[in-house]
């Protein structure tokens, strides 16, 4: 198979790749958390969204319906992160008394 | 700098004078993608230009191949670093597409089939430097380069270049794309390395 | 920052590699890190790869010839080299001892490394809930940890699947994971599945049509 074909037939990773780069981010693990897609309301893990990884950044869509649920650019000083896909996240926290 | 790791070289590359600052030569052509990669047949393909008063101007796949084509070689620069040099496309240029369309407008936002936007000048599409490609290297353009048809524009980072593209809407007013709304520069001049805002 | 501490060969295409890593917090089971590597002109490339030990900082790598990351660590780097780990990282993809739930674990390839970690979890902590190994590769010279995994463990059963060459006399035929490997009246687990991509993606579906709850099967592909 040709290098062409090869990165023709990669596609996407689990969300899952984007708990490294968000770990930047935030203190907790948000790849856990379940998030709810605005365009068609599924709701899940972060670390269930598609993620197109071969690019200008990070592109995680819904496993339902395609829509982009998040985005993560990464410039040398700052980390840009675009939810606009998300209506909301909700982050696991231990109990308190 | 981070800590060197003895012997990593990473990819074969050569940081080869005449490329713009930070990039480095390739001679494969990686596929990069933001999405699923469309296949939309040729027949089924469409190219609209729309202006600034709504006003539509629309080719199908055979009306655009029968307007006059040009053979572009050129190099091209990925805002991930990487640049080819020399690679040969066919298309139409934007000057032939526009040439009937009347604008007051500055901006051009290009939209693609599966969502992807971009946005420039309008003056950067005009006067030889822009072309809506269906070729390259001799061949049809594959779907995970942008066929049926990208747009080429190589005097800005190659992202600008969108593939799979249905159209261009003439704007009067500025609307970053994709990446631009995400941190990337407005305009990414390669040979200003204008990667990210602020740059 | 890790040092390279220790390698094993796995495979001809493959080795495991041991960091010593000062103040490393400890990870679960099925977690990440992600390798950065700085070139001497400062060009750097970055690559996920899963634990493969729940109680030290170990890789499994599997060389792609076209790869620039992995290369280097399979063929390249060595001993007290240094490089930028990230992690651990991945919340998600994890097994806990103690849940009670018997697990079903499917590997494609080098997908067994956060497997692995599991599977030795299991066993450190004493763990007794039933755990099923399928593990899918070309022929036994691509076999991972095949030491290890021959050894018997009770509650652990591993079945190796070959896709292209079999050991003399084995009964299955060469071929990919299919229906007929899950066992049918078992479906009351938690999935783990880790490979390539369209590995991971035929196996959930399989799974899924086999009566397991979508939402106990965890996937990790690696492209």
């Amino acid at each position: 198979m040709t290098l062409r074909h090869r990165q023709a037939v990669h596609g996407h990773v689990d969300g899952n790749a984007l708990a490294g780069p968000l770990s930047e981010l935030f203190a907790v693990d948000v790849t856990a958390a379940e998030g709810r897609c605005v365009n068609c309301g599924l709701t899940g893990p972060i670390a269930t969204l598609m993620v197109y990884d071969r690019a200008p950044g990070m592109v995680a869509r819904c496993a339902g319906c395609d829509n982009v649920v998040l985005r993560l650019v990464r410039t040398p000083d700052a980390a840009w992160l675009d939810l606009t896909g998300m209506t909301w996240l909700r982050v696991q926290l231990p109990t308190t008394t | 700098m981070g800590i060197v790791s003895p012997g990593f070289h990473g990819r074969r590359r050569e940081s080869a004078g005449g490329l713009p600052p930070g990039q480095y030569l390739t001679n494969d052509f990686p596929v990069l993608s933001a999405g699923p990669t469309p296949r939309i047949p040729q027949d089924e393909w469409e190219f609209t230009v729309t202006t600034e008063s709504g006003r539509e101007h629309r080719w199908t796949w055979r009306e655009f191949l029968d307007l006059p084509s040009e053979t572009p070689q050129v190099d091209i620069h990925c805002v991930t670093k990487w640049s080819k040099l020399g690679t040969e496309w066919q298309g139409v240029s934007l000057d032939v597409l526009l040439a009937d369309v009347e604008t007051e407008a500055d901006y051009a936002l290009a939209h693609s089939y599966g969502g992807y936007t971009t946005n420039l000048p309008l003056d950067d599409l005009l006067d030889g430097k822009a072309w809506v490609v269906h070729r390259y290297d001799g061949e049809d353009l594959e779907p995970e380069h942008g066929g049926p048809a990208r747009l080429l524009v190589p005097h800005l980072y190659f992202w600008k270049s969108a593939k799979w593209v249905r159209g261009i809407t003439l704007l009067t007013e500025n609307e970053p794309g994709f990446w631009e709304s995400a941190g990337y520069h407005d305009y990414g001049d390669p040979w200003r390395e204008q990667r990210y805002q602020g740059d | 920052m890790a040092r390279l501490a220790e390698t094993r060969r796995e495979t001809e295409t493959a080795r495991t590699l041991l960091f010593d890593v000062p103040d490393w917090p400890g990870h679960l089971a099925g977690q990440h890190v992600d390798v950065r590597l700085t070139a001497d002109d400062g060009y750097t490339a970055q690559r996920s790869y899963s634990l493969s030990a729940p109680d030290q900082v170990e890789l499994a790598v599997q060389r792609i010839g076209d790869g620039e990351v992995s290369p280097y660590l399979t063929d390249v780097i060595g001993i007290g080299d240094p490089v930028e780990l990230r992690g651990p990282v991945g919340g998600w993809f994890v097994w806990r001892p103690g849940t009670g739930r018997a697990v079903l674990l499917i590997a494609g390839g080098s997908g067994i490394a956060p497997l692995m970690a599991m599977i030795r979890a299991r066993r450190l902590s004493g763990d007794g809930t039933p755990f099923t190994l399928l593990y899918s590769v070309r022929t036994p010279s691509d076999v991972y940890f095949a030491d290890e995994l021959r050894r018997p463990v009770p509650g652990l059963d591993v079945t190796l699947l070959y896709t292209r060459g079999t050991p003399d006399g084995w009964l299955r035929p060469p071929g990919r994971l299919t229906a007929a490997d899950l066992d049918p009246a078992d479906t009351d687990r938690d999935c783990f599945v880790c490979g390539p991509t369209g590995f991971v993606e035929a196996a959930a579906d399989l799974l899924v049509a086999h009566g397991h709850d979508p939402r106990r099967i965890k996937t990790e592909r690696f492209g």
